[in-house]
């Protein structure tokens, strides 16, 4: 049996049980996805955007799906402690693809994604799904066929979220799980927000997750948004971010993955309104087995946009780290300002880095950049730290925190960057071995 | 004491550079090491301290005791053993502050004691900051990132501060320091050293021991010392060179 006919016939035989337990919006186009995915398939290796990462073989093994949407208890505030300290946040679980409270306060709305779709129809039609081609990725297509609720946040015109909101998307399961959520953030004219996303796996089972995010950034709006990643070896995570950007806007997106099993993040910027501003910084710290690919795109469709891209690496063991990063400046885009920048540090003879930073330019007043770096740990500079006493496992430590510390360094919300200085002085030492906020894998 | 016997030592996988030296340097002296460029002076620095790019073919070293070539390299440090850079190394993104803290905790628990608080950390290097007059933006930097020559030696002299070893390295500690910094850092070794600090320090300049004046001063010419004599005997090099020596020992 081929990786895909196992979904098909799932869909098949589920179709009416997924319709039963999801809203009207998202079953309307459930059909027509799993065509598209059949007609398509995973994508092979030879596939430009997924050169790096062997889908079809993720897909492979027979995973649960929760499709009767079977209540799986959590009682986060016994198992689970991921507070960043001092940062005070709006904290809201998601457990697999629900989650666990919705709210509407001062217009802004914070839940489940089925909730909002039977409240406003109008609003959800406009956007669900309007950035994520199923007809481009067969990894859309099969999320919209199955996925039946997630996280929606929409911020009405100038409004501006107080404080940071912290989204903890816990798996859980007892079996084999795949897990496909769905996350949609509308923001309109002048809205505002800072977004926390941390994903943890509470149960030692081979989770697999498929997430669909897209984000609409209306004019003069601010997105500062995180992304961190610590599950465990036996996770493997497919993430599509697409990021639809208007006029005068500001958008910094960083991709953390500081534990993983398999993660593939797809990371693509629409500049669609001038004079706006985006970032895209990812660190990745990966050791035994374990793989990450980041492909990102960054699209200026429109002139006088900047973009800067950082992403960095670290890689130990038989680790295999993967970088694409494209940058495309389309004939209008006149004054664009884009710099791209992957930097890889490789600690150990048997780590593997592929990187591709790529730049298209079809205007022709651009200020534009991009470079790629792949290094080991500097002879030298291990030799002086020894000289001063520093055991050979400590320097080796100090450089490759140094290493990573630049796109920490880059993060503007203080608490996180401060956790995140210790959490990835915890993983050099290597004692971040699991997550570090489940109480239940302690 | 630090006692070096017949060694002989190469470039890992090349030629090699020290051929038989026999050097003895006791608890309080200071030793002058002189010789052309290429005669190994720095080879016998590094091997000392546990460079990797060198192998010792021959030979032992032995400090207060100790068989040094059986130590790892932090070890030596450990023991006491400091060399001042002659290039120091710039560590982007690793700040001096959590350098140095490494460096003294691992030297203390080395020796059996608890890894110093955060605070007397801070004020030990507020203290020794003053003491070789050394920057306050400088110790905030990563570790000699953008420092200028004088800085780096500065600094080199500043970490000796903080790790107050017994026996020290001078690599050409002169090399590219105008006047008045090399009096500096001359002066900051001075006042840091003890009656039984030990000194090897490597010049080709008379200038440096005007300011830290040695006991004995030997002469290394194609890997092996050719010469041995007082101070005196670095006068007679500043005047007339090496050639003198080197028709003595044909």
């Amino acid at each position: 049996m081929s990786s895909e006919s196992q979904y098909i016939e799932l869909y098949r035989e589920c179709r009416s049980m997924i319709h039963q337990h999801s809203a009207p919006l998202m079953n309307a186009l459930r059909d027509e996805a799993m065509a598209d995915f059949e007609a398509q398939g995973f994508p092979s290796q030879k596939v430009e955007r997924y050169k790096y990462t062997n889908v079809a073989e993720a897909f492979a093994p027979n995973y649960g799906v929760n499709l009767n949407r079977v209540n799986i208890p959590a009682d986060t505030a016994e198992v689970f402690k991921c507070d960043v300290p001092n940062l005070s946040t709006n904290l809201l679980f998601v457990v697999n693809d629900k989650p666990l409270a919705s709210s509407t306060r001062d217009g802004i709305y914070i839940g489940s994604l089925c909730d909002f779709a039977m409240q406003h129809p109008d609003v959800l039609q406009q956007h669900y799904a309007q950035l994520a081609s199923t007809k481009a990725d067969a990894i859309n297509a099969l999320n919209t066929a199955l996925a039946q609720d997630g996280l929606l946040i929409f911020i009405p015109r100038n409004k501006r979220m107080e404080k940071t909101l912290q989204v903890v998307n816990l798996l859980r399961s007892g079996v084999d799980m795949l897990v496909n959520r769905r996350v949609l953030i509308i923001m309109e004219e002048g809205a505002e927000a800072t977004l926390l996303f941390c994903d943890h796996a509470m149960d030692q089972v081979n989770f697999l997750t498929t997430q669909v995010c897209e984000i609409f950034c209306g004019n003069n709006s601010r997105l500062d948004m995180y992304e961190l990643e610590e599950t465990h070896t036996s996770c493997r995570r497919f993430s599509n971010l697409y990021i639809k950007v208007g006029t005068d806007c500001t958008v910094s997106h960083n991709n953390i993955t500081l534990f993983n099993g398999e993660t593939r993040n797809t990371t693509d910027v629409l500049l669609m309104g001038e004079n706006s501003e985006v970032t895209l910084n990812g660190c990745v710290v990966a050791d035994k087995n374990q793989r990450v690919d980041n492909n990102t795109l960054i699209d200026h469709q429109v002139p006088n946009c900047t973009s800067n891209e950082l992403f960095k690496y670290v890689v130990d063991d038989s680790a295999v780290g993967a970088f694409a990063g494209r940058i495309l400046v389309r004939p209008d885009a006149q004054k664009t300002s884009s710099q791209e920048t992957n930097a890889n540090l490789c600690a150990s003879p048997t780590a593997h880095v592929y990187t591709q930073p790529m730049l298209e330019i079809y205007a022709d007043d651009v200020k534009c950049s991009h470079g790629s770096t792949v290094g080991v740990l500097d002879a030298s500079a291990l030799f002086y730290m020894q000289q001063r006493g520093i055991p050979i496992d400590e320097a080796r430590m100090l450089l490759k925190f140094a290493f990573a510390g630049q796109v920490i360094d880059a993060i503007r919300l203080e608490p996180l960057r401060d956790r995140l200085h210790y959490l990835i002085e915890k993983r050099f030492r290597g004692e971040l071995n699991k997550c570090t906020g489940c109480a239940l894998c302690k | 004491m630090l006692e070096i016997k017949n060694l002989h030592a190469a470039v890992v996988g090349g030629k090699e550079i020290l051929k038989g030296i026999d050097l003895t340097i006791r608890d309080g002296e200071i030793h002058a090491l002189m010789g052309t460029n290429g005669a190994g002076k720095s080879t016998l620095s590094k091997v000392i301290v546990g460079d990797p790019s060198y192998e010792v073919t021959e030979g032992t070293i032995t400090f207060n005791g100790a068989d040094v070539l059986a130590m790892k390299t932090e070890e030596r440090a450990h023991a006491g053993i400091f060399m001042s850079f002659q290039q120091p190394v710039e560590i982007p993104g690793v700040s001096m502050t959590n350098f140095m803290r490494a460096a003294v905790n691992a030297r203390r628990k080395a020796l059996g004691l608890e890894a110093l608080k955060s605070t007397d950390f801070l004020k030990l290097m507020r203290d020794k900051r003053k003491l070789v007059d050394i920057d306050n933006k400088l110790v905030n930097r990563s570790v000699n990132e953008g420092f200028s020559g004088g800085e780096k030696k500065r600094n080199e002299i500043f970490q000796m501060a903080m790790l107050e070893p017994s026996f020290c390295i001078l690599d050409e500690t002169d090399s590219g320091l105008d006047v008045d910094a090399l009096r500096i850092v001359a002066e900051g070794f001075n006042k840091l050293r003890k009656p039984d600090t030990s000194a090897l320090v490597i010049t080709h300049y008379q200038r440096l021991l005007d300011y830290i004046r040695p006991d004995i001063v030997h002469v290394l010419l194609d890997g092996r010392i050719v010469k041995t004599a007082g101070p005196e005997l670095a006068l007679q090099i500043e005047e007339q060179g090496f050639d003198w020596i080197k028709d003595e020992t044909k």
